[in-house]
């Protein structure tokens, strides 16, 4: 199979290369590619600024201008399609003071203090001007800085903008949510947010996918790192973590562990070693969704028409809640009342779990450690107070995190594992694989099907929602709306796995105009999944969700259960607390109602969260 | 709102174009004498505001040097600051990805090479040069600096008597300049800023229609020096010489060796355009002033040799025009039928009118001349009259309102194909005109060359061909005296003075080559003034005129008045002039709407 896919390529190159050289050195490559992804593929480096594959092919920056024999102007190489017999000079005087210039016209409006940046290290345009050997500004600064809500979640600073408008891109060609626009024009062009508008008024679904591609800082999450270390230095306070699925691929990154093995355990320790009193993993709860949603599926279709062309959408990621609370809210009904993982376990942390330790909940600061920025606003929204008290407190992103073991100077590799805390620290590679797109429908079908046919199905027999076989990694860098169906025991089941908001609001109008019937539906708003959430450490120039989502199926494929129903600690918890799936219980700490309520409250970010 | 629409509507973006068009006229009359690097500071500015903010070198650059060229313009700036300028403006020339970007940096790098005195000056004394400086619009840009303003303000109090007096202190052909001057005083009139340009021509024309000029009194010439003047030919700079130095006292003899007086005005400008009747009128008043002796049909050297002239007079005044007309060296270009339009308006122009009927008549050339030739051979009968040029009808020479007046008359013209044979029969005589159709390419010299396109030859049938492709100096008499053998130009100070002679003087077509007819005047003024001061006089024409007071400006927007011809299938008929003139509304509305340039603004700091 693989050998077909490949000569069937070669055959391809064959028809449509065309040979040229860069910087002396002769390449092949095909027609179509520009001058920047053959000398890539070619292990030829020219540094570029603005550009993003299918997101931002703008040659806006003019960073990776080279010179073209023959050709009086400079090209950049980003938008520049190859041609026979072509010279290119990637670094040959011209093309390198034009670099040089335009670096500097871009630090001219970039304020440069980069000792107190979260980017400094990731920063894209501190690689150029380092590169460059830049070690003074030619022009005089003017950039500034405009007013921004500190409570917010997403954070911007308008002084660090380069103007490279790979948010406006993201959020338009990609999310289809369009919330960044060019505000003035000619020289004055600036990046803002739709006319006379705050932040908390506009439609953002926070999904964070603007600051994973902002090559500066001008895009961050709100910083809760401070808030954590005040609930972890307070004697009186139990601190309770949970760390979601994806965050672990990440933490494979930073740990340089590429098998993702260890470092579950490191992760644990590490935790620890910051002083959480308790470690529960977020995978135990994905297990409890799969029971609670799984079984909110199976009730719907014994009783769905087969005429009915709406499907039950999966409510685990709350930026695609978040849409379709803004878009469509008419859709609503249609979305599962299963809380998020996070949410769930907020619930149980301050109920079941304190009585387990035998704690008062109040006492209990639940942090949740998450690849996401629109959690933080989730743990806020109506309803996620089912405790008593708000269920979640404080929501970390991995970058946080990241930057909490960097300022505790805890070096994770000396640490040996350790398991996440009973009873709420196990998790089945079902669970696990929550956090890569199609995971979640890749659970529940392995459920489903055991439910429905009262045999287990065969590892992997689900496998085809990850979609393997065409452009994965473009999949998961600007994301994909896939479709399957499963015959379970006669009753055929029509899925869909959607990842990226445009994806998603293309398959709302395929569902609405009749073009499309589904009964399952999964929708993850960043693309990839969460491994490429917006809470997730940024490598600048790379898309590092394909391999995250290696880690997380590789991980699964690791575990000994992985059938979110096998989860014993999640049976357990059913025996003793929550009686059954959809118990009064359990709609009551793990199902909420959704209500078309106003996103982005400003009331909800107004105290209590500003940044210390 | 549907994202598709038939009719494209944006009434901001029409709103704005409405401004800019004000803006346009703002920059089509410049006023003269502003500081070129200042005219660059704000076309930054401009391009600035163009720029949509997408690539750096356009969004970020040009603002960059828009700061830089500021500093050179205030005075800031050092030698390394321009050189930084130019150095970034490659860049942005390099990598902007539009037009926007990278012409703007283009044209402040051509800037810089055209004006490196200019950006010197003000980087070493931090000032413009010494040139630059504010003038009247009108006054500056006439050749001869006839003082517009004030001889309209004249026509406006109904002295028009007075108002040609005012034109002749600088220029003594007001009724030829009435009908046939190319007006550049009207090019950069401050008027265009509020509506457009004043008719300046039109306004003369009524001042000579209401008081022909030979009625009315030339001033007393000065007087008698003793000096004897030799002007050697008859045409506007001859006579304007010898007008000139007539009032200031000197004897003048004009050697001309056709037998009336006028030059291209009476031989080359048909009488449709300029009725002979009417330059008569300005050449006896010229004669009037009484130190003029007029020797016709002596051709220098057959009757009468330089030497000769040298050694009787005490200066030389050479204006001898551009009389050959150029040939085309193609095959069968010696055919009979084959004439120069020079030749054939001359012809006509000593009455001799050809009889072209039953005969089609092919014209070559873009120029005025060639409009001369074309609406001629209509008035002599022809069936049928084509211009042929090589480029496009926007690449003429001639006045638009000329190519106009031919088109309405039935002249076609086949643009783009450039002349490649004549085809003869046996008795070589013509029969057709070969001609290569062309393609536009890129510019060369500032206009757009054209080149062989890759069609077909073609054979336009015809019987007569004008040739209008230019005019030849006839100087090789005068060989000896600083002619430059290649343009057969003399060679002459801009004092109009000959580069090696003491006492000869040169001006007007032999000088500068086949141009207009106000600019032959003013070299004709000039070398007077500077004959006169050669000869130890510092003698100065007054007009002595009562001028009126400025009024204030008229700030309502009114529409220009445009002179109308009469209609084309009665004037093709005949040569009688073809231009009504304005009636004495018009006249006094458009006197009106004078901004007094020469009062208000920077005329009040002269």
């Amino acid at each position: 199979m693989d050998m077909q896919i490949n000569e069937k390529t070669e055959g391809q190159m064959k028809n449509g290369t065309v040979t040229l050289t860069i910087d002396g050195t002769c390449i092949r490559a095909s027609e179509k590619d520009t001058i920047l992804t053959a000398a890539q593929a070619n292990g030829i480096q020219i540094p570029h600024l603005c550009f993003l594959k299918g997101i931002n092919e703008i040659s806006s920056c003019k960073v990776c201008v080279v010179e073209v024999e023959g050709q009086e102007n400079l090209v950049a190489s980003c938008t520049t399609t190859v041609r026979e017999g072509m010279k290119v000079f990637t670094s040959s005087p011209k093309a390198r003071y034009a670099r040089r210039m335009n670096t500097q016209l871009l630090l001219s409006k970039h304020d440069s203090n980069c000792n107190i940046c979260l980017r400094s290290g990731t920063c894209q345009l501190e690689k150029i001007v380092k590169e460059q050997s830049i070690n003074s500004q030619l022009y005089q600064n003017t950039s500034s800085k405009e007013a921004w809500n500190d409570d917010f979640p997403l954070i911007r600073d308008s002084s660090k903008c380069i103007r490279c408008m790979r948010c406006v891109h993201i959020c338009d060609k990609i999310q289809g949510c369009g919330i960044w626009k060019l505000e003035h024009r000619g020289s004055e062009v600036f990046i803002g947010l739709e006319r006379e508008k705050s932040i908390e008024e506009t439609d953002c679904t926070l999904c964070g996918q603007c600051i994973t591609h902002c090559p500066t800082g001008a895009l961050r999450e709100r910083d809760d790192i401070e808030k954590a270390y005040l609930a972890l230095a307070d004697p009186e306070c139990i601190t309770v973590a949970q760390i979601a699925p994806a965050v672990r691929s990440a933490w494979a990154e930073m740990v340089g562990d590429r098998e993702g093995t260890l470092s579950e355990g490191q992760m644990v320790a590490v935790l620890k070693r910051l002083g959480f009193d308790y470690v529960l993993d977020t995978v135990f709860t994905a297990d409890l969704t799969i029971m609670e949603e799984g079984n909110e599926l199976l009730a719907l279709l014994e009783k769905k028409d087969p005429e009915d062309t709406m499907p039950l959408f999966t409510s685990c990621c709350p930026g695609w809640v978040s849409y379709l609370t803004k878009k469509h809210p008419e859709l609503l009904p249609k979305l599962s009342t299963a809380k998020s993982p996070q949410q769930m376990f907020g619930a149980l942390i301050k109920t079941c779990f304190a009585q387990k330790i035998g704690a008062d909940p109040k006492k209990i600061c639940s942090v949740s450690i998450m690849p996401c920025t629109a959690k933080k606003r989730e743990a806020l929204q109506p309803g996620m107070d089912a405790s008593g008290q708000r269920d979640v407190d404080i929501v970390l992103t991995s970058r946080e995190l990241l930057r909490m073991v960097k300022a505790s100077n805890i070096v994770p590799q000396a640490l040996p594992s350790l398991p996440f805390d009973d009873p709420m620290g196990s998790g089945t590679g079902a669970g696990v694989i929550f956090g890569v797109t199609g995971g979640v429908m890749e659970a529940a079908l392995r459920t489903a099907y055991a439910v429905m046919t009262g045999k287990e199905a065969p590892d992997d027999a689900f496998r085809i929602v990850r979609d393997e076989r065409s452009g994965r990694d473009e999949a998961l860098r600007i994301g994909s709306r896939r479709e399957a169906e499963f015959d379970l025991s006669g009753r055929i089941l029509k899925t869909c796995t959607v990842s990226g908001l445009k994806y998603a609001q293309e398959m709302i109008d395929d569902l609405l105009s009749g073009r499309a019937s589904y009964d399952f539906v999964e929708v993850m708003a960043c693309p990839g999944g969460c491994v490429g959430g917006g809470g997730q450490p940024v490598a600048e120039g790379e898309e590092l969700a394909p391999g995250r989502g290696e880690v997380l199926y590789r991980l699964d494929q690791k575990r000994t259960k992985r059938r979110s129903h096998e989860n014993a600690q999640v049976l357990q918890l059913y025996e003793e607390y929550l009686e059954n799936p959809l118990s009064e219980k359990a709609e009551r700490l793990l199902h909420c109602e959704h209500l078309p309520y106003l996103i982005n409250d400003p009331d909800r970010f107004t105290s209590g969260f500003s940044e210390m | 709102m549907s994202k598709h629409a038939v009719i494209y509507k944006n009434e901001t973006n029409e709103k704005t174009m409405k401004f800019l068009a004000r803006f346009v006229k703002r920059v089509n009359s410049n006023p003269p004498g502003v500081c070129p690097l200042s005219v660059q500071l704000s076309f930054l500015q401009s391009a600035r505001s163009q720029s949509c903010g997408k690539c750096v070198p356009c969004r970020d650059g040009l603002s960059r040097v828009e700061d830089m060229m500021r500093s050179i313009v205030e005075g800031r700036a050092g030698e390394k600051d321009l050189e930084d300028m130019v150095r970034l403006c490659h860049m942005i020339e390099d990598t902007a990805d539009c037009a926007i970007g990278y012409e703007a940096a283009r044209i402040v790098l051509e800037s810089v090479e055209q004006f490196r005195d200019e950006y010197m000056s003000h980087i070493r004394d931090q000032r413009c040069l010494d040139e630059v400086g504010h003038t009247v619009p009108c006054i500056t840009y006439c050749p001869a600096h006839v003082d517009v303003p004030n001889y309209i303000a004249l026509i406006g109090e109904h002295r028009y008597a007075d108002a040609i007096n005012c034109i002749r202190i600088e220029n003594p052909f007001p009724t030829a300049c009435a009908f046939i001057c190319e007006h550049p005083c009207e090019k950069k009139c401050r008027r265009d800023i509020l509506d457009s340009p004043i008719n300046i021509r039109g306004l003369k024309k009524f001042a000579v229609d209401s008081v022909a000029a030979d009625q009315v009194k030339c001033p007393e010439a000065l007087p008698a020096t003793g000096k004897n003047i030799a002007v050697v030919g008859g045409g506007p700079s001859g006579l304007t010489a010898a007008y000139y130095l007539s009032l200031m006292g000197h004897h003048v003899v004009i050697f001309e060796q056709r037998d009336h007086l006028g030059g291209m005005l009476r031989y080359g400008i048909p009488n449709y355009r300029l009725p002979k009747d009417r330059l008569e009128q300005d050449i006896n008043a010229i004669l009037s002033t009484g130190n003029i002796e007029v020797r016709l049909n002596t051709e220098i050297p057959k009757d009468l040799s330089m030497q000769q002239i040298e050694a009787e007079y005490d200066a030389i005044y050479l204006a001898i025009g551009a009389q050959g007309g150029k040939h085309v060296d193609i095959p069968g270009a010696d055919a009979s039928g084959v004439y120069s339009a020079v030749d054939i308006l001359g012809r006509i122009g000593r009455g001799d009118v050809p009889d072209f009927s039953g005969k089609r008549v092919v014209v070559i050339g873009g120029g005025n001349v060639a409009m001369d030739a074309c609406r001629s051979a209509i008035r002599c009968k022809a069936d049928e009259v084509t211009i042929v040029y090589r480029r496009r009808q926007v690449d003429m020479t001639a006045l638009p309102s000329e190519i106009q007046g031919a088109i309405e008359e039935g002249v076609e013209l086949l643009t783009m194909n450039a002349p490649r044979s004549i085809r003869v029969n046996e008795h070589n005589e013509v029969t057709g005109f070969e001609v290569q159709p062309q393609i536009v390419s890129a510019y060369v010299a500032g206009r757009p060359a054209v080149s062989d396109a890759d069609l077909e030859r073609r054979v336009i049938g015809c019987d007569v061909v004008l040739l209008a492709i230019g005019q030849d100096i006839l100087s090789s008499p005068f060989s000896d005296y600083d002619v430059n053998p290649h343009r057969k130009t003399f060679e002459t100070l801009n004092t109009t003075r000959l580069k090696s002679y003491e006492k000869i003087f040169a001006g007007g077509d032999c000088v500068f080559g086949p141009s207009t007819v106000i600019k032959a005047i003013g070299a004709g003024k000039v070398a007077a003034l500077n004959i006169d001061s050669s000869l130890g006089y510092d003698h100065e024409i007054r007009g002595n005129i009562d001028y009126p007071k400025p009024k204030e400006n008229d700030r309502t927007h009114i529409g220009r008045v445009h002179l109308t011809d009469r209609p084309a299938r009665e004037r093709k008929k005949n040569f009688e002039p073809v231009e009504n003139g304005m009636t004495y509304d018009e006249a006094m509305q458009e006197c009106r709407k004078c901004l007094r340039c020469d009062h208000f603004g920077c005329g009040g700091l002269q």
